[in-house]
Protein backbone atom coordinates (compact mmCIF):
# COMPACT_ATOMS: atom_id res chain seq x y z
CA UNK A 1 0.00 0.00 0.00
CA UNK A 2 2.67 2.40 0.96
CA UNK A 3 4.46 1.87 -2.30
CA UNK A 4 1.29 2.42 -4.28
CA UNK A 5 0.68 5.61 -2.47
CA UNK A 6 4.17 6.63 -3.26
CA UNK A 7 3.56 6.06 -6.93
CA UNK A 8 0.25 7.87 -6.88
CA UNK A 9 1.65 10.79 -5.07
CA UNK A 10 4.49 11.47 -7.42
CA UNK A 11 3.52 15.04 -8.09
CA UNK A 12 3.57 15.92 -4.42
CA UNK A 13 7.04 14.55 -4.32
CA UNK A 14 8.08 17.18 -6.79
CA UNK A 15 6.77 19.85 -4.52
CA UNK A 16 8.60 18.35 -1.66
CA UNK A 17 11.73 18.18 -3.67
CA UNK A 18 11.58 21.89 -3.99
CA UNK A 19 10.85 22.34 -0.37
CA UNK A 20 13.30 19.91 0.90
CA UNK A 21 16.37 21.41 -0.59
CA UNK A 22 15.42 24.62 1.12
CA UNK A 23 14.87 22.73 4.31
CA UNK A 24 18.20 21.07 3.95
CA UNK A 25 19.76 24.45 3.49
CA UNK A 26 18.04 25.67 6.57
CA UNK A 27 19.10 22.69 8.54
CA UNK A 28 22.61 22.95 7.36
CA UNK A 29 22.68 26.65 7.96
CA UNK A 30 21.22 27.03 11.44
CA UNK A 31 18.30 26.18 13.62
CA UNK A 32 17.71 29.87 14.02
CA UNK A 33 16.76 30.32 10.37
CA UNK A 34 13.08 29.63 11.04
CA UNK A 35 13.01 32.51 13.44
CA UNK A 36 14.53 34.72 10.83
CA UNK A 37 11.80 33.59 8.48
CA UNK A 38 9.21 34.41 11.08
CA UNK A 39 10.54 37.87 11.25
CA UNK A 40 10.28 38.18 7.50
CA UNK A 41 6.73 38.75 6.32
CA UNK A 42 4.99 36.87 3.54
CA UNK A 43 5.92 33.21 3.19
CA UNK A 44 6.35 32.73 6.88
CA UNK A 45 3.93 29.91 7.35
CA UNK A 46 5.12 27.79 4.47
CA UNK A 47 8.65 28.06 5.53
CA UNK A 48 7.78 27.42 9.11
CA UNK A 49 6.01 24.22 8.32
CA UNK A 50 8.89 22.58 6.55
CA UNK A 51 11.27 23.59 9.23
CA UNK A 52 9.08 22.23 11.95
CA UNK A 53 8.38 19.09 10.01
CA UNK A 54 12.03 18.45 9.98
CA UNK A 55 12.15 19.02 13.67
CA UNK A 56 9.30 16.60 14.15
CA UNK A 57 11.13 14.07 12.09
CA UNK A 58 14.06 14.53 14.38
CA UNK A 59 11.91 13.96 17.37
CA UNK A 60 10.51 10.78 15.92
CA UNK A 61 14.09 9.63 15.51
CA UNK A 62 13.73 9.68 11.75
CA UNK A 63 16.62 12.04 11.06
CA UNK A 64 18.84 9.54 9.34
CA UNK A 65 15.94 8.34 7.26
CA UNK A 66 15.11 11.89 6.33
CA UNK A 67 18.57 12.53 5.17
CA UNK A 68 18.50 9.38 3.14
CA UNK A 69 15.18 10.26 1.60
CA UNK A 70 16.44 13.68 0.80
CA UNK A 71 19.24 12.11 -1.08
CA UNK A 72 17.09 9.53 -2.83
CA UNK A 73 14.15 11.69 -3.74
CA UNK A 74 11.51 9.03 -4.41
CA UNK A 75 11.29 7.89 -0.86
CA UNK A 76 10.51 11.40 0.21
CA UNK A 77 6.85 10.49 0.14
CA UNK A 78 7.25 8.66 3.39
CA UNK A 79 8.09 11.95 4.85
CA UNK A 80 4.94 13.31 3.41
CA UNK A 81 2.92 10.71 5.16
CA UNK A 82 4.63 11.43 8.36
CA UNK A 83 3.89 15.05 7.86
CA UNK A 84 0.27 14.37 7.10
CA UNK A 85 -0.16 12.15 10.10
CA UNK A 86 1.59 14.50 12.43
CA UNK A 87 0.17 17.54 10.71
CA UNK A 88 -1.97 18.38 13.69
CA UNK A 89 0.95 18.27 16.00
CA UNK A 90 2.89 20.45 13.66
CA UNK A 91 0.04 22.87 13.45
CA UNK A 92 -0.05 23.07 17.18
CA UNK A 93 3.62 23.66 17.27
CA UNK A 94 3.20 26.25 14.59
CA UNK A 95 0.55 27.96 16.59
CA UNK A 96 2.81 28.03 19.58
CA UNK A 97 5.63 29.42 17.55
CA UNK A 98 3.34 31.79 15.68
CA UNK A 99 1.56 33.04 18.74
CA UNK A 100 3.80 35.99 18.91
CA UNK A 101 3.29 36.92 15.28
CA UNK A 102 -0.47 36.42 15.42
CA UNK A 103 -0.82 38.49 18.49
CA UNK A 104 1.08 41.22 16.79
CA UNK A 105 -1.30 41.09 13.84
CA UNK A 106 -4.28 41.11 16.14
CA UNK A 107 -3.00 44.13 17.90
CA UNK A 108 -2.62 45.94 14.61
CA UNK A 109 -6.12 45.06 13.41
CA UNK A 110 -7.68 45.75 16.77
CA UNK A 111 -6.45 49.28 16.71
CA UNK A 112 -9.18 50.49 14.33
CA UNK A 113 -12.25 49.09 16.13
CA UNK A 114 -10.99 50.44 19.40
CA UNK A 115 -10.73 53.91 17.92
CA UNK A 116 -14.26 53.59 16.50
CA UNK A 117 -15.71 52.52 19.78
CA UNK A 118 -14.00 55.42 21.43
CA UNK A 119 -16.32 57.79 19.60
CA UNK A 120 -19.47 55.85 20.48
CA UNK A 121 -21.41 53.02 18.87
CA UNK A 122 -20.05 50.92 16.06
CA UNK A 123 -21.53 51.14 12.56
CA UNK A 124 -23.69 48.02 12.96
CA UNK A 125 -25.11 49.25 16.20
CA UNK A 126 -25.89 52.62 14.71
CA UNK A 127 -27.60 50.97 11.75
CA UNK A 128 -29.72 48.80 14.01
CA UNK A 129 -30.67 51.78 16.10
CA UNK A 130 -31.64 53.78 13.05
CA UNK A 131 -33.89 51.08 11.65
CA UNK A 132 -35.60 50.27 14.92
CA UNK A 133 -36.44 53.93 15.44
CA UNK A 134 -37.60 54.30 11.85
CA UNK A 135 -39.85 51.26 12.13
CA UNK A 136 -41.37 52.54 15.34
CA UNK A 137 -42.14 56.00 14.08
CA UNK A 138 -43.04 55.56 10.42
CA UNK A 139 -43.06 51.96 9.28
CA UNK A 140 -43.93 52.89 5.70
CA UNK A 141 -40.46 54.28 5.13
CA UNK A 142 -38.79 51.15 6.47
CA UNK A 143 -40.40 49.00 3.80
CA UNK A 144 -43.09 47.59 6.08
CA UNK A 145 -46.10 47.63 3.85
CA UNK A 146 -47.97 44.75 5.40
CA UNK A 147 -49.33 46.92 8.16
CA UNK A 148 -50.96 49.47 5.93
CA UNK A 149 -51.82 47.16 3.06
CA UNK A 150 -55.47 46.74 2.26
CA UNK A 151 -56.80 43.28 1.91
CA UNK A 152 -59.52 42.88 -0.62
CA UNK A 153 -61.51 39.72 -0.17
CA UNK A 154 -61.56 37.45 -3.21
CA UNK A 155 -64.82 37.54 -5.15
CA UNK A 156 -67.24 34.81 -4.20
CA UNK A 157 -69.13 33.34 -7.11
CA UNK A 158 -72.15 31.12 -7.02
CA UNK A 159 -73.99 29.65 -9.90
CA UNK A 160 -77.48 30.94 -10.09
CA UNK A 161 -79.16 28.51 -12.41
CA UNK A 162 -77.33 27.64 -15.58
CA UNK A 163 -77.16 31.04 -17.21
CA UNK A 164 -76.55 33.39 -14.35
CA UNK A 165 -73.81 33.99 -11.82
CA UNK A 166 -74.29 35.39 -8.35
CA UNK A 167 -71.49 37.60 -7.14
CA UNK A 168 -72.01 37.36 -3.41
CA UNK A 169 -69.62 39.85 -1.86
CA UNK A 170 -69.89 42.92 -4.10
CA UNK A 171 -71.09 44.96 -1.18
CA UNK A 172 -68.15 43.99 0.95
CA UNK A 173 -65.61 44.65 -1.79
CA UNK A 174 -67.17 48.02 -2.63
CA UNK A 175 -66.93 49.00 1.03
CA UNK A 176 -63.30 47.97 1.22
CA UNK A 177 -62.54 50.06 -1.84
CA UNK A 178 -64.59 53.00 -0.51
CA UNK A 179 -66.67 53.11 -3.66
CA UNK A 180 -70.38 53.02 -4.07
CA UNK A 181 -71.55 49.55 -5.10
CA UNK A 182 -73.49 51.09 -7.97
CA UNK A 183 -70.33 52.43 -9.51
CA UNK A 184 -68.57 49.09 -9.23
CA UNK A 185 -71.56 47.23 -10.61
CA UNK A 186 -71.82 49.63 -13.51
CA UNK A 187 -68.18 49.01 -14.34
CA UNK A 188 -68.59 45.25 -14.08
CA UNK A 189 -71.52 45.27 -16.47
CA UNK A 190 -69.72 47.50 -18.93
CA UNK A 191 -66.61 45.36 -18.91
CA UNK A 192 -68.33 42.02 -19.04
CA UNK A 193 -70.77 43.19 -21.67
CA UNK A 194 -73.76 41.88 -19.80
CA UNK A 195 -76.52 43.04 -17.55
CA UNK A 196 -77.92 41.93 -14.26
CA UNK A 197 -79.46 43.01 -10.99
CA UNK A 198 -78.98 43.07 -7.26
CA UNK A 199 -81.10 40.64 -5.33
CA UNK A 200 -82.58 40.79 -1.84
CA UNK A 201 -79.41 39.62 -0.08
CA UNK A 202 -77.46 42.34 -1.84
CA UNK A 203 -75.84 39.84 -4.14
CA UNK A 204 -75.18 40.78 -7.70
CA UNK A 205 -76.78 38.55 -10.28
CA UNK A 206 -74.90 38.70 -13.57
CA UNK A 207 -76.15 37.23 -16.78
CA UNK A 208 -73.72 34.73 -18.17
CA UNK A 209 -71.28 32.28 -16.64
CA UNK A 210 -68.26 33.71 -14.95
CA UNK A 211 -65.48 32.16 -12.92
CA UNK A 212 -64.19 33.91 -9.79
CA UNK A 213 -60.87 34.31 -11.53
CA UNK A 214 -62.41 36.21 -14.41
CA UNK A 215 -64.20 38.53 -12.03
CA UNK A 216 -60.96 39.01 -10.16
CA UNK A 217 -59.29 40.22 -13.33
CA UNK A 218 -62.03 42.74 -13.92
CA UNK A 219 -61.88 43.86 -10.30
CA UNK A 220 -58.16 44.33 -10.58
CA UNK A 221 -58.61 46.59 -13.57
CA UNK A 222 -61.30 48.53 -11.75
CA UNK A 223 -58.96 49.08 -8.84
CA UNK A 224 -56.17 50.26 -11.09
CA UNK A 225 -58.40 52.66 -12.96
CA UNK A 226 -60.77 53.96 -10.33
CA UNK A 227 -59.21 53.29 -6.95
CA UNK A 228 -55.43 53.53 -6.80
CA UNK A 229 -53.75 56.88 -6.69
CA UNK A 230 -51.35 57.13 -9.59
CA UNK A 231 -48.92 59.29 -7.66
CA UNK A 232 -48.55 57.37 -4.41
CA UNK A 233 -50.13 54.00 -5.24
CA UNK A 234 -52.38 54.25 -2.23
CA UNK A 235 -55.93 52.97 -2.46
CA UNK A 236 -57.10 55.32 0.23
CA UNK A 237 -58.94 57.52 -2.25
CA UNK A 238 -62.30 59.10 -2.87
CA UNK A 239 -64.28 59.46 -6.05
CA UNK A 240 -65.85 62.86 -6.33
CA UNK A 241 -68.16 64.18 -8.94
CA UNK A 242 -67.56 67.73 -10.00
CA UNK A 243 -70.96 69.28 -10.43
CA UNK A 244 -69.73 72.04 -12.73
CA UNK A 245 -68.38 69.88 -15.51
CA UNK A 246 -69.84 66.48 -14.62
CA UNK A 247 -66.44 64.87 -14.49
CA UNK A 248 -65.32 62.31 -11.98
CA UNK A 249 -62.25 63.15 -9.95
CA UNK A 250 -60.17 60.81 -7.87
CA UNK A 251 -58.91 62.50 -4.72
CA UNK A 252 -56.19 60.75 -2.77
CA UNK A 253 -56.59 60.92 0.99
CA UNK A 254 -52.99 60.15 1.78
CA UNK A 255 -51.14 62.42 -0.63
CA UNK A 256 -53.87 64.86 -1.64
CA UNK A 257 -53.43 64.56 -5.38
CA UNK A 258 -56.37 64.78 -7.73
CA UNK A 259 -56.80 63.26 -11.12
CA UNK A 260 -59.68 63.08 -13.48
CA UNK A 261 -61.17 59.73 -14.26
CA UNK A 262 -63.11 58.82 -17.35
CA UNK A 263 -66.70 57.90 -16.85
CA UNK A 264 -67.79 54.34 -17.39
CA UNK A 265 -69.02 53.81 -20.88
CA UNK A 266 -70.74 50.79 -22.18
CA UNK A 267 -69.43 50.18 -25.63
CA UNK A 268 -70.96 48.49 -28.56
CA UNK A 269 -73.32 45.73 -27.60
CA UNK A 270 -73.76 43.13 -30.24
CA UNK A 271 -77.16 41.71 -30.51
CA UNK A 272 -77.04 38.27 -28.99
CA UNK A 273 -79.92 35.90 -28.95
CA UNK A 274 -83.00 35.58 -30.99
CA UNK A 275 -83.55 38.03 -33.75
CA UNK A 276 -86.55 40.22 -33.86
CA UNK A 277 -89.13 39.24 -36.32
CA UNK A 278 -89.40 41.88 -38.97
CA UNK B 1 -14.76 67.66 -30.09
CA UNK B 2 -18.26 68.79 -29.33
CA UNK B 3 -19.12 69.88 -25.84
CA UNK B 4 -22.29 68.22 -24.69
CA UNK B 5 -23.06 70.89 -22.16
CA UNK B 6 -22.99 73.72 -24.66
CA UNK B 7 -25.43 72.16 -27.08
CA UNK B 8 -28.47 74.30 -27.57
CA UNK B 9 -31.66 72.50 -26.90
CA UNK B 10 -35.20 73.67 -27.00
CA UNK B 11 -37.08 72.64 -23.86
CA UNK B 12 -40.38 73.27 -25.58
CA UNK B 13 -39.64 71.16 -28.61
CA UNK B 14 -42.04 68.34 -29.32
CA UNK B 15 -40.49 65.21 -27.95
CA UNK B 16 -43.00 62.94 -29.57
CA UNK B 17 -43.91 61.08 -26.40
CA UNK B 18 -46.74 63.26 -25.16
CA UNK B 19 -48.55 61.85 -22.19
CA UNK B 20 -51.90 63.14 -23.28
CA UNK B 21 -54.36 60.32 -23.31
CA UNK B 22 -55.69 59.42 -26.70
CA UNK B 23 -59.37 60.10 -26.96
CA UNK B 24 -60.03 57.76 -29.83
CA UNK B 25 -59.37 54.42 -28.26
CA UNK B 26 -59.82 51.20 -30.12
CA UNK B 27 -61.92 49.03 -27.87
CA UNK B 28 -61.74 45.28 -28.12
CA UNK B 29 -64.58 43.68 -26.22
CA UNK B 30 -65.90 40.24 -25.59
CA UNK B 31 -69.45 39.13 -25.18
CA UNK B 32 -70.81 35.84 -24.02
CA UNK B 33 -73.18 33.96 -26.17
CA UNK B 34 -75.04 30.78 -25.52
CA UNK B 35 -72.98 27.98 -24.08
CA UNK B 36 -69.26 28.59 -24.10
CA UNK B 37 -69.41 30.62 -27.25
CA UNK B 38 -68.21 34.17 -27.38
CA UNK B 39 -68.16 37.16 -29.66
CA UNK B 40 -65.34 39.66 -30.10
CA UNK B 41 -66.09 43.21 -31.15
CA UNK B 42 -63.53 45.72 -32.35
CA UNK B 43 -64.76 49.26 -32.10
CA UNK B 44 -63.11 52.50 -33.14
CA UNK B 45 -60.67 51.48 -35.85
CA UNK B 46 -59.54 54.72 -37.54
CA UNK B 47 -61.32 55.73 -40.70
CA UNK B 48 -58.27 55.56 -42.91
CA UNK B 49 -58.28 51.79 -42.71
CA UNK B 50 -60.53 49.77 -44.91
CA UNK B 51 -62.56 47.68 -42.51
CA UNK B 52 -63.68 45.31 -45.19
CA UNK B 53 -60.15 44.35 -46.11
CA UNK B 54 -59.10 44.07 -42.47
CA UNK B 55 -62.02 41.79 -41.80
CA UNK B 56 -61.10 39.62 -44.75
CA UNK B 57 -57.58 39.13 -43.41
CA UNK B 58 -58.76 38.59 -39.84
CA UNK B 59 -61.24 35.97 -40.88
CA UNK B 60 -58.60 34.08 -42.79
CA UNK B 61 -55.92 34.43 -40.12
CA UNK B 62 -58.05 33.46 -37.15
CA UNK B 63 -60.11 30.91 -39.03
CA UNK B 64 -63.37 32.36 -37.82
CA UNK B 65 -66.36 34.08 -39.26
CA UNK B 66 -67.13 37.71 -38.76
CA UNK B 67 -68.91 40.69 -40.15
CA UNK B 68 -69.15 44.45 -40.00
CA UNK B 69 -71.98 45.96 -38.04
CA UNK B 70 -73.05 49.54 -38.50
CA UNK B 71 -73.96 51.27 -35.29
CA UNK B 72 -75.69 54.63 -35.14
CA UNK B 73 -73.35 56.17 -32.57
CA UNK B 74 -70.21 54.12 -32.75
CA UNK B 75 -69.81 53.77 -36.47
CA UNK B 76 -68.72 50.53 -38.00
CA UNK B 77 -67.74 47.73 -35.70
CA UNK B 78 -66.00 44.49 -36.57
CA UNK B 79 -67.56 41.39 -35.09
CA UNK B 80 -65.68 38.15 -34.90
CA UNK B 81 -66.74 34.77 -33.63
CA UNK B 82 -64.88 33.42 -30.63
CA UNK B 83 -62.44 35.00 -28.26
CA UNK B 84 -59.99 36.73 -30.61
CA UNK B 85 -59.04 39.61 -28.33
CA UNK B 86 -55.34 38.94 -27.97
CA UNK B 87 -54.95 38.00 -31.59
CA UNK B 88 -56.74 41.12 -32.79
CA UNK B 89 -54.55 43.21 -30.51
CA UNK B 90 -51.45 41.63 -31.97
CA UNK B 91 -52.68 42.16 -35.50
CA UNK B 92 -53.46 45.81 -34.93
CA UNK B 93 -50.09 46.53 -33.36
CA UNK B 94 -47.90 44.59 -35.75
CA UNK B 95 -49.67 44.72 -39.11
CA UNK B 96 -51.34 48.11 -38.88
CA UNK B 97 -48.64 49.65 -36.65
CA UNK B 98 -51.14 51.17 -34.26
CA UNK B 99 -49.74 52.27 -30.91
CA UNK B 100 -50.50 49.90 -28.09
CA UNK B 101 -51.72 52.62 -25.76
CA UNK B 102 -54.56 53.40 -28.13
CA UNK B 103 -55.96 49.91 -27.80
CA UNK B 104 -58.01 48.81 -24.85
CA UNK B 105 -58.97 45.24 -24.18
CA UNK B 106 -62.10 44.77 -22.13
CA UNK B 107 -63.78 41.81 -20.63
CA UNK B 108 -62.68 39.10 -18.26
Amino acid sequence: MAEENVDLGFDPTLKKKKKKPTKAVEESGNETTPEVDDVLSGLKKKKKKPAKVDVGGDESSGTPVDELTDALGELKLKKKKKKAVTADDFDKQLEKAGVLDETNVERESSVEPSTQTQYGLSYEELLDRFFTILKENNPELAGERSGTKFRIPPPICQREGSKRTAFANVQEIAEKLQRSPEHLIQYLFAELGTSGSVDGQKRLIIKGRFQPKQLENVLRRYIIEYVTCKTCKSINTQLKKESSNRLFFLVCNSCGSTRSVSSIKTGFQAHVGRRKKV
Amino acid sequence: MSLQNLNTFDPFADTGDDDTQPTNYIHIRIQQRNGRKTLTTVQGVPDEYDLKRILKVLKKDFACNGNIVKDDELGEVIQLQGDQRVKVMEFLTTQLALPKKNIKIHGF
